[in-house]
């Protein structure tokens, strides 16, 4: 008699090669941020830097600068930025039953820019408590509530008996960015020249702008995103089933609901609010991870984090060397990659045309 | 036990369940029949906890409205009409949603037992999407039979409410999915679902109950029920009732239809 090995893996449960692939993704997050800690303008190189402590010696003051307040803060904040994208595209296609749920494509990066803008332009007449409370983090937590209102609209619109219609969310997806750009542009105008400067900087979706006071404001809100998001892996797993079936299956559906939005809101926010709009990563990063090791939450979402930030880096690497020593705004580059791999997607995918 | 008292069901501004009384042993089939429109769907939808309702639902003495989502997922699975599915799993994975605890070996045992139950073995690595519409019906009761794997759990019966769950199957896939159902029963668990196929319901119901403009018509053993004149008046064409002779269960056929 032949003994069956139950702990044989099935067939079609990809659970071992999404691990596979979280250990490869976190090797080569570490390789991609040394490579960003050791390039650029300034060719201070890192291994010298690493070399020259070994051997006792003391850095000079200038490489200490670039190393510790321009390329560490910019590598965080590559990190926590691409993370949160991806996480955040993950989380949003899960909410949406959607592939092409993006938050950037479909108003919600919009919406948290906006969100922004307010409060760059007007958070000099918010009440005293609030600027006193919020302090560095008025700007990041304004794109946060932006980006929050927009997901629970375009849920309303979009969502009827528990069914997303596809062309529904991305109509209205359109209509809300395109509110809230047109609002966006009244502010621009009522700005002052100081405002407008900060405006430009940030609307140009760069890293270029990182600095420890950004990470310090930003970074707890991603964070946040980041630890949330795996919570929600088994309750978007039921929601692929559908709201009915996944409230059989046991899972508490408008609670995953919430927590998804604030979730989606959060990463896109934060990520909008310090680094402007960066598009495409939430929608590549999930699709290839999908491709790869199945659409699974439990790894998806943590794959895609690892993913979303090693392409956030390289991205970047590519923005600040292909015209060094000027530099590229990183939307043009991701944007470049990403907008041929969103219409493959499309192409493969026809039958989504008729959702 | 299934309890329901005074079940009245709205969907909008449209009644469609008018004040429905019932209780169900576990044990036993139930089959749930009735024209379109009769709320037969509606029923289960209540009882599956899907839709907003009026009276008393209660499983085993515990009302349905007080138990969490995961409790109620360890007392019943639930098999919808039609089930969709957002993004490419494979078979294995589908099956895999309905469980909730267990270790990774006993789980991958369920899920080749429950494929194996519903004849889908060396299915488990295709894609959902790429099946045929029987086989997807199938998969999702696999699914639905992993999260409620043996009938009874802690002295409590566990239920199976299933709506349609053959309307898309295979005359053999029919009766081996009424097969799986019937070990269920048998094990000391409920099941309570919705046929269309009354000569199915006949054969395989130990109880039926008949649905009719939101009303409960009849419920009883099915010789009584389908062979009743409950059915022509539910139905609103006359029906003629017959005994299958070597097993005497009753089957039914339309007459008089071409004048």
């Amino acid at each position: 008699m032949v003994a069956i090995d139950f702990t044989a893996v099935l067939p079609g449960d990809r659970t071992p090669r999404a691990r596979r692939v979280a250990i490869g993704l976190g090797v080569l997050l570490l390789v991609t941020c040394l490579l960003s800690l050791s390039h650029g303008a300034s060719g201070v190189h890192l291994g010298d830097l690493v070399m020259a402590l070994w051997a006792g010696d003391t850095l000079p003051d200038r490489d200490r600068l670039i190393l510790w307040e321009i390329r560490l803060p910019r590598m965080l904040t590559g990190v926590l930025v691409g993370a949160s994208l991806a996480v955040g595209g993950a989380v949003m296609q899960g909410l949406f039953r959607n592939p092409l749920a993006d938050p950037g494509l479909v108003g919600v990066g919009a919406g948290a820019g906006l969100g922004a803008v307010l409060a760059i332009v007007l958070g000099s007449m918010a009440p005293a408590w609030v600027v006193a409370t919020l302090g560095w983090q008025m700007v990041p937590v304004a794109a946060f509530v932006g980006g929050w209102l927009s997901t629970i609209v375009l849920y309303r619109v979009s969502t009827r008996a528990g069914r997303t219609s596809t062309a529904t969310m991305l109509l209205a997806g359109i209509a809300l960015g395109a509110l809230a750009g047109a609002a966006t542009g009244i502010l621009v105008y009522v700005a002052d020249d100081r405002q407008l400067r900060d405006l430009t900087f940030w609307g140009l979706g760069s890293l270029g702008g990182a600095s420890w006071p950004k990470i310090v404001a930003a970074g707890p809100v991603m964070m946040l995103a980041l630890v949330a998001a795996p919570f929600l892996a088994r309750g978007l797993n039921g929601l692929s089933l559908g709201e009915a079936a996944a409230h059989h299956i046991g899972l508490p559906v408008q609670r995953v609901k919430h927590v998804a939005i604030l979730t989606v809101a959060a990463a896109t926010g934060a990520a909008v609010a310090v680094s402007g709009g960066i598009g495409f990563i939430g929608i590549v990063v999930p699709h290839l991870l999908r491709l790869a090791t199945g659409p699974d939450h439990r790894y998806l979402l943590v794959n895609a984090a690892l993913l979303g930030a090693i392409l956030l880096l390289l991205a970047d690497l590519i923005a600040r060397s292909i015209i060094a020593p000027a530099e590229l705004p990183i939307g043009i580059v991701t944007a470049v990659i990403g907008a041929p791999v969103f219409l493959w997607i499309l192409l493969r995918r026809r039958g989504l045309v008729d959702m | 036990m299934l309890t329901i008292r005074n079940l009245q069901v709205a969907l909008g501004r449209t009644p469609v369940l008018h004040g429905i009384d019932i209780s169900a042993a576990p044990g036993r089939i139930i089959a749930v029949i009735g024209p379109n429109g009769s709320g037969k769907t509606t029923l289960l939808r209540a009882i599956s906890g899907d839709v907003p309702y009026q009276g008393q639902i209660a499983l085993d003495g515990h009302d349905l409205a007080t138990l969490k989502p995961w409790e109620l997922a360890a007392r019943r699975g639930v098999l919808p009409q039609a089930a969709t599915l957002a993004f490419p799993f494979t078979v294995a994975e589908v099956v895999r949603l309905g469980l909730t605890s267990g270790t990774q070996a006993d789980r991958t045992d369920l899920i080749a037992r429950a494929l194996a139950e519903v004849d889908l073995t060396g299915f488990s690595g295709r894609y959902y999407q790429e099946l045929s519409g029987g086989q997807q019906a199938r998969v999702q009761l696999a699914r639905v039979r992993v999260q409620v794997w043996d009938p009874v759990q802690n002295g409590a019966a566990r239920w199976l409410f299933l709506d349609e769950p053959v309307a898309s199957l295979d005359i053999a896939h029919q009766i081996g999915v009424m097969r799986v159902l019937r070990g269920f029963a048998d094990g000391g668990g409920g099941v309570v679902m919705v046929l269309h196929d009354l000569n199915l319901a006949a054969m395989v119901a130990d109880h039926v109950w008949l649905i009719h403009d939101g009303r409960l018509l009849d419920a009883g053993p099915p010789a009584r029920v389908i062979g009743g004149p409950g059915l022509a008046k539910a139905y609103g064409c006359p029906i003629m009732a017959n005994q299958m002779p070597p097993a005497a269960a009753t089957f039914v056929l339309p007459h008089g239809l071409w004048g």
